[in-house]
């Protein structure tokens, strides 16, 4: 067995500085939910692990003028336990209460989520419909990065080395907005998406919609950003004629595999179905939201 | 080897402190350190919730949390549960209505229980079953389980 050596830094500094720095394989640790099994089935064998629960700026929930800024490491109870967050985008909500059982969203974080690359995570579809922006700090500076740029394969991302997402930015949320995320399991509970669908959306006064993004998971080697599908609800009241081009769009976008959770032409089916049901739950929350 | 880590902590009110290796977990020291072998290892990758202790506040596995990480945090584990003699109501309905059968997983299934009525006293039977869909049970079929939790939640409401 490698000599393991931890390290909980309280300044984003001392963390990059710490990544950057190492030799072998390191790891950075949030709530561990994955790090930690790899770790137990000697799936991997870091010779560093980076605790970046002692930073302030990962831990944190802020809002400015409407504009929530979550940091990395939050986790999923206590991003789902805050109230004026839950109202403002209800999907990425949908998404985080997904993730596991309560036990692992007591740790659990959607830095974690995301930089684990599985491309059936919860909580990344609904971040990308939502526009989330992830700050990323590493030893040439900070960047901001679209969440769709992040996931590059299964189990890998575009961080370089010494990277650590820091925050996920959401933008303004206009009246008449509202979003929605929804997966298809056989269970209701602890299981794995065997397709996963995230909508938002935003309507003005005449229930027109103005802006929609939409994200599949679980049917690419990454949660993909569909920009047809959104395209197909622009201009629409988000009637059946727009829903069935949204289905349409969502199933095209579709490259998945066969596996023991599903087939491929199940998946392309299941994408086209759960992506309209999850913009008549954006559309309705749309609408209370005025 | 690693180098060995100094901890200090609070479980159930009682301060302790270890020297713990880095890949060592909170569970590992609680049962193989601290002798509390109340918290039950079930599967060691967080499917079961055998090992779910409270930290803080915030029930997490206990098999998915590095020892190291337990400095200055306060655990409570099933140990701390009973005071004395006399039992929670939650362990009192789980022998009384057979909630407990081969008991590996009832330390962790409590634990769950009591966190979730510490939030919300009174709960559907919809809303415990959704909780508890991390505590794995094969024995009772988990309907006795649910009723024990909706007869303590009661009690509790009315003591």
């Amino acid at each position: 067995m490698n000599s393991l050596r931890y390290e909980a830094p309280s300044s984003l500094g001392d963390a990059i500085a710490l990544l950057a720095g190492a030799s072998g394989t390191s790891r950075i640790l949030a709530g561990g939910t994955d790090v930690i099994v790899q770790m137990e089935t000697d799936l991997i064998e870091p010779d560093l692990v980076v605790d970046i629960k002692k930073i302030p700026e990962l831990r944190q929930i802020a809002v400015e003028n409407g504009v929530f800024r979550v940091g990395a490491a939050v986790t999923g109870m206590e991003l789902t336990d805050h109230e004026a967050f839950c109202k403002a985008w209800p999907g990425v909500v949908d998404g985080v209460k997904l993730i596991g059982s309560m036990q692992i969203k007591g740790r659990a974080t959607m830095g974690g989520n995301l930089c684990n690359a599985s491309p059936a995570a919860d909580s990344v579809p609904a971040l990308i419909a939502a526009g989330a922006i992830a700050r990323i700090a590493g030893p040439n500076g900070a960047r901001d990065v679209p969440v769709e740029d992040i996931p590059i394969g299964p189990g890998k991302t575009s961080l370089d080395k010494g990277e650590i997402i820091v925050s996920f930015r959401f933008p303004s949320r206009p009246v008449g907005s509202g979003d929605a995320y929804l997966r298809m399991t056989p269970r209701t509970e602890m299981d794995i998406a065997v397709v996963g669908v995230g909508v938002s959306i935003t309507l003005d006064a005449g229930g027109v919609c103005i802006a929609a993004r939409v994200a599949l998971g679980a049917v690419a080697p990454t949660p993909l950003l569909i920009e047809e599908a959104g395209a197909a609800l622009i201009g629409s009241p988000v009637d059946t004629r727009a829903l069935d081009r949204l289905a349409q769009a969502a199933a095209a976008a579709c490259r998945p595999i066969d596996d023991k959770r599903g087939t491929k032409e199940y998946r392309i089916k299941v994408a086209g179905v759960l992506a309209k049901r999850a913009a008549l739950l954006a559309l309705e929350r749309a609408r209370q939201n005025t | 080897m690693s180098k060995k880590y100094h901890v200090a902590t609070t479980v159930n009110g009682d301060e302790y402190e270890y020297l713990c290796e880095p890949q060592q977990t909170l569970l590992d020291v609680l049962r193989d350190e601290m002798m509390l072998t109340g918290t039950k290892e079930g599967c060691g990758t967080g499917d079961c919730g055998a090992c779910t202790v409270m930290v803080d506040g915030t029930m997490i596995c206990s098999c998915l949390m590095l020892a190291v990480e337990a400095d200055g945090k306060q655990i409570e584990t099933i140990e701390g549960m009973a005071q004395g003699e006399k039992l929670h109501p939650l362990q009192h309905y789980f022998l009384e209505l057979n909630g407990s059968q081969c008991g590996i997983c009832t330390p962790g299934i409590l634990i769950a229980a009591k966190a979730l009525l510490d939030r919300n006293p009174d709960p559907t039977e919809t809303e415990v079953r959704y909780w508890l869909a991390g505590n794995l049970c094969r024995c009772t079929g988990y309907d006795k389980i649910v009723r024990s939790v909706l007869a303590a939640a009661k009690e509790m409401r009315e003591a």
